[in-house]
């Protein structure tokens, strides 16, 4: 169509006009406060040229409160398909600009159509959230947009990666479409989420606190664990999506891309990590980035319930989810939290078919009240579901300490492992020698002239008996014992063989998890 | 706010001292501490709107101690013991955040 025609013409004026989105002022404003624009964050995301955007002349219907009068270019959301690293995927980002990104109801038919369309045809879908909250105008019809959201992100969970990206407020209901996504990403000064603000804190509750100290980006990947990953600013946080969308399959029928595959860096010696001291800490991230394909280990949720260790690095250029008790912090048992932080990461890697590969150090669960009273056993109990549950390849290696339940809780052979190795320094063991010393030997440490000394000697001779790799492996318990050195060989061999394998289990309709 | 205070610290699982970072939420848990029968404090933040005691007063289980307003609703507060109230440690109009002491019985 030549150009000058009045079609064309009316076509130009039209999309040029939305395409404005809440205009010059509302778009600087945005800027001063360290955002970009919605579109410039997809376009940011995606392959350059890449992105397709649907529904620009899509208008709301609301007719009270004068709304009729206004007009919301785009309704406050773009929408559309592109690809990240050539992979295609569905996206939508909520444009503050508009309405102070507001959710009303044809927003959210706009994010649902573009939801449909992600698990139709088996591609990821990244959302990015930047909104006041419901259009209060709108009334009811906006609570039912939310509510389409939230059912469409449980019908996509397991079938397609869903990516929530928070540039902005996300408050109130509007928090549980990311809660139900499988990655949040928040960044620094950027990202706000809460149920409740802190002016309905202070008016209700006589709470003072910042928003910022409420629900920023810190407080929800060190606080709360909503979040998994923070950024500094938007520009490191779209660095990472990308990173993270390179280990994923696009959906749950398809693997993940391979790359090229990598030697470990020479850096990391993993003879070299792990104290002789089983009290001592180390960092078993060295030792993941030590057997693992260029040292390069993506970690997930580093800032929250540390005492655990979860992210996807590669195999021989594959995909692999991996999950380590942290030596470093709180000796690296499991908690609330960390069995929490878990659980849902294997459950994530079995939808998607990544094989399990986890790293065993831990003392045990952690004793206290606080624990107790918080539900460790409820929590505790999520990371024996998602463990028996994943039929997945899973690959266990014993670094040292395994005792009591935290040794069953780590993908044991119980909780069909498929392969279980231990280094020489594994000790698999009811309890440690310590514990194990005072209960078995009470009376004779008791009646002894020196009880302190009996004490020390019925250690050391529990210790010799039993803190050692080979009372399992008489049983079977564990497949072989390995030198720290052989690592990636036998952690190679395990992949590549366990390719075909099937699992079958009763049919149900669900399991139900502790959750 | 920071989850990982960088010093090393001992923690104690049966029996063994193990070296180690705490996180910042294990550092900050509340400590247990057994229940006083005669201490009544505030389980929700709220408003003391109406006090029906004072020290002196001879109160039977469960009879209304007084009212907080907490979240739009009027609570009535009852009397956790038979016995005789001590101090009454709040003022009507007085905000009160949770764990706050209210009443205390001889």
């Amino acid at each position: 169509m030549p150009s000058s025609t009045p079609k064309h013409l009316e076509f130009l004026k039209r999309s040029t006009r939305a395409l404005r989105g809440g205009g010059q002022k509302a778009i600087e404003r945005q800027i001063a406060m360290g955002k970009l624009t919605a579109r410039d964050r997809i376009t940011a995301i995606l392959d350059t040229s890449s992105f397709h955007e649907y529904d620009l002349f899509v208008e709301h219907r609301c007719k009270d409160f004068d709304m009729d009068k206004k007009v919301l270019p785009g309704d406050g959301v773009i929408t559309g398909t592109g690809t990240l690293s050539g992979q295609g995927v569905c996206i939508y980002a909520q444009d503050f600009t508009v309405a102070g990104g507001s959710l009303g109801l044809m927003h959210a038919r706009k994010i649902t159509k573009i939801m449909d369309h992600a698990i139709k045809m088996g591609l990821p879908i990244i959302g990015i959230n930047d909104s006041g909250g419901a259009r209060i105008q709108e009334g009811v019809d906006s609570l039912a947009g939310y509510g389409e959201i939230f059912y469409r992100n449980t019908k996509a969970s397991g079938v397609v990666p869903q990516i929530s990206v928070i540039l902005g407020p996300c408050a109130g209901g509007a928090v549980y479409s990311p809660a139900l996504t499988d990655f949040v990403f928040v960044v620094d000064q950027i990202s706000k989420m809460f149920i409740t603000g802190p002016e309905v804190i202070k008016t209700v509750l006589g709470e003072d606190i910042s928003m910022e100290d409420l629900g920023g980006a810190r407080v929800h990947t060190e606080i709360s664990g909503n979040a998994h990953f923070f950024a500094r600013n938007e520009l490191e946080c779209f660095h990472q999506i990308k990173k993270l969308m390179t280990f994923l399959p696009g959906n749950n029928t398809k693997r993940p891309i391979p790359q090229a595959p990598a030697p470990p860096k020479a850096k990391y010696n993993v003879e070299q990590i792990i104290p002789a001291e089983p009290s001592k800490p180390y960092d078993v991230r060295d030792i993941i980035k030590a057997v693992c394909d260029n040292s390069d280990f993506f970690e997930i949720q580093q800032r929250w319930a540390a005492n655990i260790v979860i992210g996807f690095a590669r195999l021989n250029g594959e995909t692999i989810g991996i999950v380590g008790n942290q030596p470093l912090v709180l000796a690296g048992v499991l908690d609330v939290d960390s069995s929490d932080k878990a659980a849902r990461f294997i459950r994530f890697c079995n939808a998607f078919s990544i094989p399990l590969v986890t790293f065993v150090d831990l003392p045990g669960y952690l004793p206290g009240v606080d624990q107790e009273h918080a539900g460790v056993i409820r929590h505790g109990a999520k990371i024996l579901y998602a463990y028996s549950e994943a039929t997945v390849p899973k690959t266990t290696v014993i670094l040292r300490k395994a005792y009591g339940g935290g040794y069953i809780a780590m993908c044991s052979r119980h909780l069909r492992a498929d392969f279980v190795f231990a280094w020489p320094t594994a000790e698999i063991a009811v309890m440690g020698p310590e514990g194990a010393a005072n209960i078995i030997f009470r009376n004779e440490i008791a009646a002894a002239p020196d009880p302190v000394a009996m004490r020390k000697q019925k250690v050391v001779e529990y210790t010799e008996k039993f803190a050692n790799p080979y009372v399992a492996a008489a049983a079977g318990h564990i497949d072989a014992v390995i030198l720290p050195a052989d690592t990636r060989k036998f952690l190679l061999h395990a992949i590549q063989i366990s390719k075909q394998k099937t699992e079958s289990r009763p049919r149900k309709k669900h399991g139900i998890p502790p959750f | 706010m920071t989850e990982q205070p960088q010093t090393m610290r001992t923690l104690l699982i049966e029996d063994r001292e193990y070296e180690t970072l705490y996180t910042g939420k294990f550092e900050r848990r509340r400590h247990y501490s057994i229940p006083d029968p005669k201490k009544l404090h505030c389980v929700i933040p709220g408003v003391i709107l109406r006090i029906h005691v004072q020290p002196g007063k001879k109160v039977q289980r469960d009879e209304p101690l007084l009212i907080l307003e907490a979240m739009k609703m009027q609570n009535d507060i009852l009397s956790p013991i038979e016995g005789k109230v001590k101090t009454v440690h709040v003022e009507v109009g007085a905000m009160v955040p949770r764990g706050t002491l209210l009443i205390e019985f001889e």
